[in-house]
């Protein structure tokens, strides 16, 4: 599935957070390649960075040193616009909890996106009907998502996350709130983007059940990756 | 969907809480209007004061009634051109609540005093003028209680008996008057000063005010300091000053209507505001994972903040028109009833320029620190982890 072309590259990447009058290194030079169309599941143990180096991926956080290239262009030198502009084109979030809008239909939700592009009505319309058809939501598109199951508004949170076109899904804890059949549909899904549709995602999950619907397995310890060969 | 959408929406996630809000601003601007409409009518009547008149009354206060024999001794003052007396009448028409603001005039001398305000056809004027039992009533009076040339009503006084025993005097409409220009107000009813002071049971052959012109209105300061000299030391020593202070002098029997309206105007606005303000703060911190996930979406931190500045604007124009469109219906509403009194009672353009302003300010006070913290909103603190 994966090919050769680098769609992330980190170089000699750093993060460390001050607490008090002490520092805390959560990696420190840290390299990493990740190729257009892989799914990379990331593992470790809690506090090892696994959501720190997702945040760094997705442009929401930055990095104490080193480099985070995006398609050869470094992103986390970017500014706060330039970033957000980023991820809106880039990136696709898929959260633990969902993180859908309350007031906001399912539709809504995932139109939200697409507000930050030049797109009619019409085609925000139809973009959306594609999206909740993929993730087998259309006949749930008036709902809330308070009228949704947990599994049903994590397909929402997918469309939204698909609905935009990105380059890359970054997805951390996409099942941790789930029952394992629900979890398993959801898996099943974002495996499917990744072949179907070439999708390059990346998911930490502290799940190894989950880590096993990857193409790729990292376990980040102790700020260095150990990655796990799959067949 | 667009931004529209999200602000209206995240508006009325609370329902309740959004329409409490709206209905404090809403009192706010029904209040402003209200008291708008209150402050138009009490302040017309300077506005039509001209520069040459002047008004001469008891130095005690205007209430307390000066001797008939002065205005024959005004009349002499060098550079007064026409004094006119009057005297209040106190009338009501059939019941005690139905007011007829009246007073008791020498019709030549007083029609002589406004010469370009008071407007009636030739042969009314002439009726009036010649009619010992004649009353001239302004148009909105005259609408009010729908009289017109040739009616005879009985007018009541509250405050004067007259010798039959009655405290009523008959009345012939000869004529109705109206304003040139809108500015004068047409509210009440002039009768014969002569006719009126004839059939008192008591207080005759005094007066209430004389109005005088003067030959030029450089000449007022010299003809008010030589009336007031003229009376000086006597048992009802004089106050001489002009139209306009005169009028503002009558309406602070009421207070001064401004500086009341102003501070509970401002009172409202100062708790609406601290309401409000606090309100939009709680709301949007409520959001901040909301909005985080926004931000991380790819919507900019200034977007975010006009959204929110937006949503704080809606509420304030959303409050304050209705608030506003309450005022304009109450105020139309009353104006009918109160055209008697005040015939003035409306809303200006003025009123309704300063509340949309009002409006905006409110709007972008109370969104600003709430718009300011949700741009500030930081992804990895307010999601914990993505």
């Amino acid at each position: 599935m994966t090919d050769a072309s680098g769609l992330y590259e980190l170089k000699n990447l750093s993060k460390r957070y001050t607490r008090g009058k002490e520092t805390v290194a959560i990696f420190d030079g840290l390299d990493m390649t990740i190729s257009q169309g892989d799914f990379i599941a990331i593992m470790g143990p809690s506090g090892s960075g696994k959501t720190t180096l997702l945040n760094l991926l997705g442009g929401i956080d930055r990095p104490s040193s080193g480099e985070v290239l995006f398609e050869g262009q470094r992103i986390d030198n970017l500014g706060q616009g330039k970033l957000a502009k980023w991820r809106a084109k880039n990136a696709g979030f898929i959260f633990q909890f969902y993180n859908l809008m309350p007031t906001l239909s399912a539709a809504q939700n995932v139109e939200l996106p697409l507000l930050l592009t030049n797109l009619s009505g019409k085609a925000r319309k139809d973009r959306v009907k594609t999206a909740l058809d993929i993730v087998g939501m259309v006949d749930r598109a008036g709902h809330r998502p308070a009228q949704l199951s947990g599994g049903q508004q994590q397909r929402v949170a997918i469309a939204r996350a698909i609905v935009a076109d990105p380059k890359v899904l970054l997805a951390d804890e996409p099942t941790g709130d789930l029952d394992r059949t629900t979890a398993d549909e959801i898996l099943q899904t974002l495996q499917l983007l990744n072949k179907e549709l070439g999708k390059t995602i990346i998911m930490v999950t502290h799940d190894p059940a989950a880590a096993s619907y990857a193409a790729r397995e990292l376990h980040l310890n102790k700020g260095r990756f150990e990655e796990k060969g799959k067949a | 969907m667009n931004d529209a959408t999200l602000i209206r929406k995240n508006l009325f996630r609370k329902r309740l809480r959004a329409i409490l809000l709206m209905v404090s601003i809403l009192i706010a601007f029904l209040i402003f209007g209200v008291l708008g409409a209150l402050q138009n009518a009490f302040t017309m009547g300077s506005g039509t004061a001209a520069q040459e008149r002047l008004v001469t009354v008891n130095r005690i206060n205007f209430t307390v009634a000066l001797p008939y024999a002065y205005w024959g001794r005004i009349e002499q003052v060098e550079g007064v051109r026409n004094a006119a007396p009057a005297s209040w009448f106190g009338g009501y028409y059939q019941e005690p609540q139905n007011f007829v603001q009246s007073f008791a005039v020498d019709p030549a001398t007083y029609l002589e005093a406004y010469p370009t305000e008071i407007v009636l056809p030739p042969e009314e004027r002439a009726a009036f003028l010649e009619g010992r039992t004649c009353a001239l009533v302004g148009r909105a009076l005259a609408n009010q209680y729908d009289w017109s040339t040739g009616d005879r009503i009985p007018l009541n006084s509250n405050i004067w008996q007259n010798t039959d025993g009655s405290q009523t005097w008959e009345l012939d409409i000869c004529g109705v008057f109206d304003d040139t220009e809108g500015t004068y107000p047409t509210n009440y009813l002039m009768l014969h000063y002569e006719y009126f002071n004839e059939s008192l049971a008591f207080g005759r052959d005094s007066f209430h005010w004389i109005t005088i012109n003067t030959e030029d209105p450089a000449l007022n300061d010299q003809v008010s300091g030589e009336i007031d000299a003229l009376f000086a030391n006597s048992s009802a020593e004089t106050s001489t000053t002009t139209e306009a202070a005169f009028n503002e002098a009558f309406m602070e029997q009421f207070g001064n209507i401004g500086l009341i309206l102003t501070w509970v105007i401002g009172a409202a606005f100062a708790t609406i505001l601290m309401i409000v303000g606090t309100t939009m703060v709680m709301a949007v911190n409520e959001r901040t994972r909301e909005i985080a996930v926004l931000k991380t979406l790819g919507f900019t931190a200034p977007r975010i903040f006009r959204m929110v500045l937006w949503e704080s604007l809606l509420l304030s124009f959303l409050g304050g028109l209705i608030g506003l469109g309450l005022a304009t219906l109450a105020a139309t509403a009353a104006s009918s009833a109160l055209a008697g009194f005040l015939p003035s009672f409306g809303l200006s353009l003025t009123n309704i320029v300063t509340a949309l302003a009002l409006m905006a300010a409110l709007g972008l006070v109370t969104g600003i620190l709430p718009a300011y913290n949700a741009m500030q909103v930081r992804i990895s603190e307010a999601l914990g982890k993505i």
